[in-house]
């Protein structure tokens, strides 16, 4: 699905990341983790396109980053699903629309009138929060509205950058249930965090890897996390 | 990829246009300038149609008349007069040639005299006025003859005050199409400025909007369509009341015909009904460069 080969990456100064070879295979779930400025959002970046690697090759399903232009970036993000840390939406548009977003702008608009939108809604519990406007939301309820808007096309890779940021213990383990959920509904999941003892909480309901960013570079984490 | 921009224009998209948050005043400013520019370009249009007919009138219809003056002593006048015809009546290329009589004289004179003067006493020149076929005469060739057989005429074809005015006319008529075009110029400058401030204060929306997959194409029409539709319906308001204004001139008379004969005549009437519709493709062209330049810079 989405895979890392020898990939490095630099902002102007030194390199972030060096020598990064890595892949996610269909049905896999990841952590990520790092010390904050360790290049986890980067890393995140380089799988959705938003960056391209300043050297060695970034394939997204199948494709090099590097010969699909704009509109085949757009295409690849209809079937990655990204959550931020700070999810942003359209503040004039309500809940339920900017869940809906995703169809409305790969011209399937008509299907945000079915079904699927109310149980989506419902399955991260904001159905009573369908017609407030984002910036009424509390920080878990934006969180969980940027994953409703992720797997709203039912992607094939789900992305999320530190979920878990803004919220108390409890709401961070709903999202997780979610993200688990979704990984077991066969969806590659890719969580980047710093929390270790979610990832912890995480491992005894999935076969989850973790990842590590140190010098640069990406570990694989021993199993006793 | 212009048709199904221009298809996607025509349909609309309801949910693409929403995708944008409404913008109150800045649009008011687009429609404002839209208007103030189809208002400004009718006047341009009216400016050029009306000095290039007028050249043509100047040019055309002058340019075959020519006046000969008998200066001559009183009792000499009218044999002198009638010599003067002989000879024209045997010159090629004039169509027609007849003395004015002493009333016309008169009457021409009266703005200056007044009515009362007695012309007959006065030593006044007789006009003949002659009036040249289409092949035109040869001036030089009249006024050699002239002078042999009629020494008080003089011949007087007009060129000397026709010419500059012609030239005038003709670069006013340049003026109004230079300030026509810089008018269009203008409303290109003010739509790509207002777009790229509706660009950059969404900048957010658009962020968004690309991180859930949409294309370049999608996000670029939601702009392009609004600015286009905000220029159309702004300058054809603007074209109904500058053609208004014209209509509202006052009436031209003969006297004045050379200052009030501003406006369109016959079919230039249509010519202001294009002024909308090329608005609006200044500032779909416009909107379209804005956006694809701002769009190109994002991830």
């Amino acid at each position: 699905m989405i895979e890392f080969e020898n990939v490095a990456y630099s902002y102007g100064g030194g390199e972030l990341l060096s020598d990064i070879s890595v892949k996610l295979a269909p049905g896999s779930f990841h952590f990520l983790t790092g010390p904050s400025g360790s290049g986890k959002t980067t890393l995140m970046k380089l799988c959705y396109g938003a960056l391209l690697p300043t050297a060695g090759h970034v394939t997204l399903f199948g494709n090099d980053v590097r010969s699909l232009d704009r509109d085949d970036i757009a295409m690849v993000r209809r079937r990655v699903g990204v959550v931020h840390q700070d999810c942003q939406f359209l503040n004039h548009l309500s809940v339920a629309e900017n869940i809906g977003l995703p169809l409305t702008v790969s011209g399937r608009h008509a299907e945000t009138g079915g079904d699927d939108l109310l149980e989506l809604l419902s399955w991260v519990g904001l159905s009573n929060r369908a017609d407030a406007l984002p910036p009424e939301l509390s920080g878990g309820e934006r969180q969980r509205a940027a994953l409703a808007r992720a797997v709203i096309m039912s992607p094939d890779v789900v992305l999320a950058d530190e979920p878990t940021g803004n919220v108390d213990w409890e709401m961070s383990q709903r999202l997780l249930k979610l993200l688990v959920e979704l990984n077991r509904m066969g969806k590659t999941v890719l969580i980047a965090t710093h929390d270790l003892g979610l990832i912890r909480a995480t491992k005894a309901q999935v076969q989850a890897r973790v990842l590590r960013i140190a010098n640069r570079r990406i570990q694989l984490a021993g199993a006793d996390l | 990829m212009l048709k199904t921009a221009l298809s996607a224009l025509w349909k609309g998209d309801r949910q693409a246009d929403r995708v944008v948050p409404p913008s109150g005043f800045t649009a008011q400013l687009t429609l404002f300038v839209a208007a103030t520019m189809a208002f400004l370009a009718v006047f341009a249009l009216a400016l050029s149609l009306a000095s290039g007919r007028l050249a043509t009138i100047w040019g055309q219809e002058l340019a075959r008349t020519a006046t000969i003056r008998v200066v001559a002593p009183v009792d000499q006048r009218a044999a002198q007069t009638a010599a003067a015809l002989r000879i024209l009546e045997t010159t090629k290329g004039v169509a027609s040639a007849r003395a004015l009589t002493d009333s016309e004289q008169q009457s021409l004179l009266a703005p200056w005299f007044g009515p009362e003067l007695a012309i007959d006493a006065l030593p006044v020149p007789r006009l003949i006025e002659i009036i040249e076929d289409k092949t035109g005469m040869d001036p030089e060739g009249l006024r050699l003859r002239l002078a042999a057989e009629v020494p008080g005429a003089v011949l007087d074809n007009h060129n000397r005050w026709r010419a500059p005015l012609v030239k005038a006319a003709s670069r006013l008529k340049l003026l109004g199409w230079i300030s026509t075009l810089l008018i269009t110029a203008t409303m290109a400058a003010m739509v790509t400025l207002a777009a790229n401030a509706a660009l950059s204060a969404n900048a957010q929306v658009i962020a968004v909007l690309r991180l859930v997959g949409a294309t370049d194409g999608y996000i670029a029409q939601a702009f392009i369509r609004r600015f286009t539709l905000r220029a159309l319906t702004g300058s054809a308001a603007g074209m109904v009341l500058g053609m208004l204004a014209i209509l509202l001139l006052p009436s031209t008379d003969d006297a004045g015909g050379f200052l009030t004969g501003l406006g369109f005549q016959g079919w230039h009437w249509l010519v202001p009904l294009l002024i909308p519709f090329l608005a609006g493709a200044v500032a779909f062209a416009a909107t379209g460069a804005a956006a694809r330049r701002t769009l190109k810079e994002l991830a």
